[in-house]
C-alpha cells in the first residue's frame, strides 16, 4: 500500500503505462521539466526522455491534431490540456477528427488518444480556469468521457484509459488533486472496469448521483443527512459516456428518488441526460421528479463568488429536501 | 496589393519550371530531372487517366449518381508530379480533391466515390496505401500529417510524410500550427500547397498579401514555388523536398502554382465570381497538353501510343461508371458500426432497438 495524492496517483498511473508500453507518450504545455502546472507529469520527462514526454508549442489544436497523427503511426498519446477553459481551441480536432475518424475509416483506424483535462472550480482561479465542459464531449459520439473523483480511481482509470483503443476524454477534479489515499499499487484485482460506476455509499431513501469533484461533496452531504435520519445512497458515475445505466437504475428503483449533482450549469448539463433516462426507465418507481443541483445558467463567476455558484453540502441537502417535498 | 496575385497567363517570378506550356524543356539552376522516355509516357498516361476519372465522376454527379464531386481539373500535374515522387513507405495526407494522388497510391478509383455517393465517409484502409482518408474540414489533416511525421521520427524510419492542402487552407489556424510544430520538431514532412487561385469564390488576395511559399521563411524552413501545371517540375521539387525530409533536414513548403479549371465542387457556379478570360488564359497552360507536345516534338511517342492511352481512359471511365452503379447501398444498421473500437452499451442498445423497430415494419 502506498499513500498517494490524486495528482501523484495519476503520475504513478502514467508512469506504469509508460513502463508497460513504449508507445505511450505524454504531450502538452509545460509537461516536461515543470511537470505540468499541477505537477501531474512531474519527473516523467527526466525518466522517459523528451521524445516520450513532449513539451509542445502553446496551441491546443496542435496538441490534439498531432496526437491523432502519432496515434495513426501506432503511438498512444496522453495529452494534457492545461485547464478546462483552454480546451476549446482543440474542440475542432476533438469533435470533427478524433471522435469521427475511426468511423470514417470503417474501423481500419483506431485512435487510442487520452485527453486529460483538469476541470471544475473551487481553487480561487481567474476566468477560464474553473469550468466543467463535460457535456460538450458527452454529446459527441465516438468519444468516451470519464471523470475520476479520488486517488485510487485516478490511479486505475488513467491506466485503463491509456489502454483503451478509443479516444478518452479524462476529467480530473483539480481541487481534489491534493487529497490523499492509501492505494494498493501491487495488485489489480480490486480495479473496477473503466466504463462502470460505483455505489460509494449505500443508502435507502434517495440516490445522489455525481462524478468528479462533486462525489466528495455528496458523500459529506450523505453523512450530514444521516443525522437527520435520512439514508442517502451516493453513486460515483466515473464514466459519463458510456453511462453505467444498470447501476443507476437499480439504485433509483430501490430508493425512489434521484438528485443529480454537478458543477456544470444545470441547463443542458449532463444531469438532463440522467434525468431523462431515469424518468424513462424508473417512471413507476419514482416518488419525486429527478432533481438537479448544479451551477447556475451563467458563465462561471469571479472567484469571490464561486462558493455561491458551486453546489456545496447545503445546496445538495436542499435538493434532497426538495425531492422529499413531493 | 500583392506583387504577384495575378492569375492570368503571365508566369509569376521565382517559379520553378522544367517544361514550358509549349512543351519545351527548360533548365533551372537548382532543380533538374532526368526522365527516360517510358517514364515520361507513364506520367502522360497518369495525367490522362486521372483527368478521365474526374470527368466520369463529374458526369456521374450530373446524372444523380453522386451527391457531389470535387473536381481536380487543371491540377493533374501538381498531383501526379508530387504523388509519383513518393516512395511506398512515404505517407500522404490528402484534402478531398487529391484523386490524382490517390491514383498514385493505388487506391481503387471507385473507392473514392463512396464518400461522394453517400455510402460511407471514406472507404479505404489508409495503412494499406499509405494514403490517409479524405479530410473535409479545411486544414485539419496538416496537423495529423505532422504528428505522423513525428512518429516516423521516433521510429527512426527512413520515410517522409506529405500533407496536401489548398490556398484557402493557409488561413486556417491548424495549418499555421502545423508549420510551427513541423519547424520546432524538425519533422520529416513536405507541405504541398496547391494554390489553385480560388477558395470557392474567394480569390487568393483574400487569403494573403504575400506569395504563399514565402510564408515558410517566417516559420523557419524553406518555401518553393513550382509551376503546378508542370509535372516534371512538381516531380523534381517534391522528390528533393522528400529526400531532404528523410535525411533529417526538416520540412519544406511547396507552393504548386496552378489553377482550378472547374468549379469548386459540382454545386458551385464560378461564372458568378470569375471572368471567362482567366480560364482561357490558363487553358493555354494545360498540364497535359504540354507533356503531349513534348512527347510529340521529341518523337518519344507515336500516335498509336496516344490512341492506346485514350482507349485505356475510355475503358477506365466505363469501368468506373459500371462499378459506381453497382456499389451496394449500406444497410440501416450500418449507422452503428465502427463508432467505437471497443464495446459500447449505448450503441448496442440503440442498434437493437432500431433493428426491432425496423422488423416491426417487415411483419406488418
Amino acid at each position: 500500500m502506498t499513500i498517494l495524492s490524486l495528482s501523484k496517483a495519476l503520475n504513478e498511473g502514467m508512469r506504469k503505462a509508460m513502463e508497460d508500453d513504449p508507445k505511450v507518450l505524454i504531450m502538452g504545455e509545460d509537461v516536461g521539466k515543470l511537470g505540468g502546472v499541477f505537477r501531474v507529469t512531474d519527473g516523467l520527462q527526466k525518466d522517459f526522455g523528451e521524445d516520450r514526454v513532449i513539451d509542445t508549442p502553446l496551441a491546443e489544436s496542435g496538441i490534439i491534431g498531432t496526437a491523432i497523427g502519432l496515434a495513426l503511426r501506432g503511438y498512444r498519446p496522453v495529452c494534457e490540456i492545461q485547464f478546462d477553459g483552454f480546451v476549446f481551441p482543440a474542440a475542432d480536432q476533438i469533435i470533427t477528427q478524433l471522435a469521427k475518424m475511426p468511423m470514417r475509416s470503417l474501423g481500419a483506424i483506431k485512435l487510442p488518444v487520452v485527453v486529460r483535462i483538469p476541470c471544475g472550480g473551487g481553487i480561487g482561479a481567474v476566468e477560464h480556469h474553473s469550468e466543467s465542459p463535460e457535456a460538450y464531449f458527452t454529446h459527441t459520439a465516438g468519444l468516451r468521457v470519464v471523470a475520476c473523483s479520488n486517488p485510487a480511481d485516478a490511479y486505475t482509470m488513467i491506466q485503463q484509459a491509456i489502454r483503451c483503443d478509443d479516444p478518452v476524454i479524462f476529467f480530473e477534479p483539480k481541487r481534489r488533486y491534493w487529497e490523499k489515499a492509501d492505494i494498493d499499487t501491487a495488485d489489480t484485482g480490486w480495479w473496477t472496469p473503466l466504463d462502470k460506476g460505483k455505489v460509494v455509499r449505500p443508502g435507502t431513501d434517495a440516490t445522489l448521483i455525481a462524478y468528479g469533484p462533486m462525489v466528495k461533496t455528496c458523500l459529506e452531504a450523505a453523512k450530514a443527512a444521516e443525522d437527520d435520519g435520512r439514508s442517502l445512497e451516493v453513486i460515483d458515475l466515473r464514466s459519463l459516456n458510456p453511462l453505467d445505466t444498470p447501476l443507476v437504475m437499480d439504485s433509483v428503483r430501490r430508493t425512489g428518488r434521484a438528485v443529480v449533482v454537478h458543477e456544470a450549469p444545470v441547463n443542458s448539463g449532463f444531469g438532463a441526460e440522467l434525468a431523462a433516462r431515469i424518468t424513462e426507465q424508473c417512471f413507476y418507481h419514482l416518488e419525486a421528479p429527478v432533481l438537479r443541483v448544479g451551477g447556475f445558467s451563467t458563465p462561471y463567476p469571479p472567484s469571490k463568488l464561486e462558493e455561491h455558484y458551486l453546489p456545496d453540502l447545503d445546496r445538495v441537502l436542499d435538493g434532497v429536501d426538495r425531492s422529499f417535498g413531493f | 496589393m500583392t506583387a504577384d496575385a495575378s492569375r492570368g497567363a503571365a508566369a509569376p517570378p521565382e517559379l520553378v519550371q522544367l517544361l514550358t506550356p509549349e512543351g519545351e524543356r527548360v533548365e533551372h539552376p537548382d532543380y533538374d530531372i532526368d526522365l527516360k522516355p517510358e517514364e515520361v509516357r507513364s506520367l502522360y498516361r497518369d495525367l490522362v487517366l486521372v483527368r478521365r476519372i474526374d470527368l466520369e465522376a463529374v458526369a456521374l454527379q450530373r446524372q444523380g449518381e453522386l451527391g457531389i464531386w470535387a473536381s481536380l481539373l487543371g491540377q493533374e500535374a501538381a498531383q501526379i508530379g508530387s504523388g509519383r515522387a513518393l516512395t511506398d513507405a512515404d505517407m500522404a495526407f490528402p484534402t478531398y480533391r487529391e484523386h490524382g494522388v490517390a491514383w498514385c497510391r493505388d487506391v481503387d478509383p471507385v473507392k473514392l466515390l463512396g464518400l461522394f455517393r453517400g455510402v460511407n465517409h471514406g472507404g479505404w484502409d489508409p495503412k494499406e496505401h499509405n494514403f490517409h482518408l479524405y479530410t473535409i474540414v479545411i486544414g485539419s489533416q496538416t496537423l495529423h500529417a505532422v504528428g505522423y511525421a513525428m512518429g516516423v521520427q521516433r521510429d527512426d524510419a527512413p520515410s517522409a510524410t506529405i500533407a496536401y492542402f489548398g490556398d484557402g487552407a493557409t488561413s486556417q489556424g491548424d495549418v499555421n500550427e502545423s508549420f510551427i510544430w513541423a519547424s520546432v520538431f524538425n519533422a520529416p514532412i513536405v507541405f504541398f500547397c496547391q494554390n489553385n487561385q480560388w477558395a470557392i469564390s474567394e480569390p487568393l488576395e483574400k487569403q494573403t498579401r504575400i506569395p504563399l511559399y514565402r510564408r515558410a521563411s517566417g516559420f523557419g524552413f524553406p518555401g518553393i514555388r513550382v509551376d503546378g501545371n508542370d509535372v516534371f517540375a512538381c516531380l523534381a521539387v517534391t522528390r528533393q523536398a522528400l529526400k531532404n525530409a528523410r535525411e533529417g533536414q526538416g520540412p519544406t513548403l511547396i507552393e504548386a502554382y496552378t489553377y482550378r479549371m472547374g468549379a469548386h465542387t459540382t454545386t458551385d457556379d464560378p461564372t458568378r465570381y470569375r471572368v471567362a478570360s482567366e480560364l482561357e488564359a490558363w487553358k493555354l497552360k494545360d498540364p497535359i497538353e504540354r507533356v503531349k507536345s513534348y512527347l510529340f516534338k521529341n518523337e518519344l511517342a507515336d500516335q498509336a501510343f496516344f490512341d492506346s492511352v485514350e482507349a485505356e481512359a475510355d475503358q477506365l471511365g466505363a469501368d468506373l461508371r459500371r462499378r459506381c452503379l453497382a456499389m451496394p447501398d449500406p444497410g440501416p444498421l450500418d449507422i452503428f458500426d465502427h463508432v467505437y473500437a471497443e464495446p459500447h452499451p449505448l450503441i448496442d442498445e440503440e442498434r437493437a432497438q432500431f433493428a426491432a423497430y425496423l422488423e416491426g415494419f417487415e411483419q406488418r
